[in-house]
């Protein structure tokens, strides 16, 4: 039973540490607090059940389309709708009150179309729900193919941003934006990839959920709370920490689901989130620097 | 006081008189838009006087104004109703402090986190200690006020939060939150106890959105936690408090009449499409007015002296 609940709770936190690993990436390097993020997880999570359902096309060829559309979109929001704010910015506090106040009237647009398009009830559908036997434990197929390919996108984007040159352009960026500037990187492009790459993250996690929750229009804030909570228990702009915060999270809900009450899995997210900002403001691996 | 000071609290005091006869003039229909009116004003002018001057966005109206609301629903049937508010402001009080310690020690970005998720977390609260302990989700509400008297209180809400902006605006609080917005380390340095400061102006923001919700909470026969904490009237009054512009005391007001109304008539003509339309009405507002309308006008008087 405890293997079991804590199986499922670490594919749960890796997909909060997948999801987490993308908005580390807009927050730490592009400086926006996108708080319409997990409306693009749910909105690749509906394109997705579209996509099983409507047109009988497997998740996992939904996984290789969705996100770099979600690319596409994330790095057109960039452009047209956030640098105007980079632009007008004059502090990075500025930026963000800006940033925060323009996604949140996205989150009730993005909201809104899906609402319209598919109202408020909660969807799901049933692709490879088979169990399967580990040590003794039962775990349904598509969770644990759905975690092996969040380790596998989260393993890629690791090995992206400290292996190759442009992973290390983006990485100087989230260090000190000025400094990048000085050893000739080009700030605004790796910003908007950054935030485009964070978009495509989060629809990717978005196809994976999508395979063994239910969900609904709703869900996003939920989604982007959850995110928001992981980056900072885990160091903004910190990957490692993101992955190890994450994976706390998912256990903590999940046997609080299991043990406790599953009414109160949110509060338990919140008492984490308290302890940090009490104990630990500067995250799990983050570096105190302001 | 200066002869022009007097002179804007007799005006204020001529309007106050004018808004309590509107009851007395106005049908059905009128009074409740009203009372929209004034109720989004309290909640605006309430939610500027926090974020303000310290700039700090807080996204969690909706958690006080129906944590405000739900203490009616449980308590009007058998306390009196000015217990019933009491009891309000004290929960709110508890909850504010706790949030702002928390939170207001840190950057101003772990707050607008914390607030944005704080409406969802209540609203679970509420809806786990409902079915589980007392096994009903919804409550109905039933009281003898009157909509004439709600309009009533709401006004006198209103009155008494502009008289504490006022006295703010004058006192030394004030200055400290102002020069907290400018620059927190400076003020810091110059012997401001920030935290202290934020906290105390954060738990009075809220105990005035409380009280807007326990006194509107009649207006539904029926509540439910879905109801009273539904996350638009946050999104409803940041817009509001933006379009009317947050530095100035008289700022918010400017935004909710426009928006009141706005929102009035989109909700009856594009009730499925709503929130798309309130989203790209505040995205236009983020980017083209970004010191609301009281930053236009007075930008607009200064430029020919």
């Amino acid at each position: 039973m405890l293997f079991e609940v804590t199986l499922s709770g670490v594919t749960l936190g890796g997909m909060y540490a997948l999801v987490a690993m993308g908005l580390t990436l807009q927050y730490g390097v592009a400086r926006i607090m996108n708080l319409s993020y997990g409306e693009l997880l749910i909105a690749a999570a509906f394109a997705a059940l579209w996509f099983y359902s409507g047109l009988a096309i497997n998740p996992l060829i939904g996984l290789i389309v969705v996100p770099p559309i979600a690319f596409a979109l994330s790095y057109a929001i960039y452009r047209i709708l956030l640098q105007p704010l980079v632009r007008r910015a004059k502090t990075r506090d500025a930026l963000e009150v800006d940033s925060i106040l323009a996604t949140f009237g996205l989150l009730f647009v993005i909201q809104g179309v899906m609402l319209a398009i598919f109202g408020g009830a909660y969807f799901s559908y049933s692709f490879l729900a088979v169990p399967l036997k580990i040590a003794g434990a039962t775990v349904a197929a598509n969770r644990l193919l759905a975690l092996l390919l969040a380790v596998a996108i989260g393993l890629g984007l690791y090995f992206g941003l400290t292996r190759t040159r442009i992973g290390t352009a983006v990485r100087a960026v989230a260090v000190d934006p000025v400094a990048a500037q000085l050893v000739a990187i080009d700030v605004r492009t790796a910003s908007a990839l950054a935030f485009a790459l964070g978009g495509a993250l989060v629809a990717a996690a978005g196809v994976l959920v999508s395979m063994f929750l239910t969900f609904n229009a709703n869900l996003g804030v939920v989604f982007t709370l959850k995110a928001l909570v992981v980056v900072i228990m885990g160091g903004v702009g910190n990957l490692l920490g993101a992955l190890i915060a994450g994976l706390v999270l998912g256990l903590v809900e999940n046997y609080v689901a299991v043990f406790v009450d599953p009414g109160l899995t949110l509060a338990a997210t919140y008492a984490i989130f308290l302890l940090v900002l009490l104990v630990r403001p500067q995250g799990i691996l983050g570096r105190s620097n302001r | 006081m200066s002869g022009r000071e007097m002179l804007g609290i007799a005006l204020a005091a001529v309007a106050v008189a004018v808004l309590a006869c509107v009851p007395l003039m106005l049908g059905d229909y009128g009074l409740s838009l009203a009372i929209n009116i004034v109720s989004y004003t309290v909640l605006a002018t309430a939610w500027s006087l926090f974020s303000g001057p310290t700039r700090y966005v807080s996204l969690a109206t909706v958690a006080f104004f129906g944590i405000g609301a739900y203490t009616t629903a449980v308590f009007v049937e058998s306390l009196a109703w000015p217990l019933v508010l009491l009891i309000a402001t004290g929960v709110s009080v508890v909850v504010a402090a706790i949030v702002g310690l928390a939170t207001l020690r840190l950057s101003g970005v772990y707050f607008v986190i914390f607030s944005f998720g704080l409406a969802e977390l209540v609203r679970q609260l509420v809806t786990w200690f409902e079915v589980n302990k007392t096994r009903t989700l919804g409550r109905y509400v039933f009281t003898d006020i009157t909509a004439a008297q709600i309009y009533w209180q709401l006004l006198a809400l209103a009155v008494l939060v502009f008289a504490i902006g006022f006295w703010i605006g004058r006192s030394r609080l004030g200055l400290a939150l102002r020069a907290i917005g400018d620059d927190e380390t400076v003020a810091r340095h110059s012997g401001i106890d920030t935290t202290r400061a934020k906290v105390a102006l954060f738990v009075l923001s809220t105990v005035f959105m409380t009280l807007a919700g326990a006194i509107m909470a009649p207006r539904w026969t029926y509540i439910d936690p879905a109801i009273a904490f539904n996350p638009v009237i946050s999104f409803t009054v940041l817009i509001m408090a933006l379009l009317g512009g947050v530095h100035r005391l008289y700022g918010p007001v400017l935004g909710v009449v426009p928006l009141a109304l706005l929102f009035e008539y989109l909700l009856a003509s594009f009730p499925n499409h709503f929130s798309i339309m309130v989203g790209l009405v505040f995205i236009v507002i983020v980017y083209l007015i970004p010191r609301g309308i009281a930053g236009l006008v007075e930008g607009a008087v200064r430029k020919p002296a």
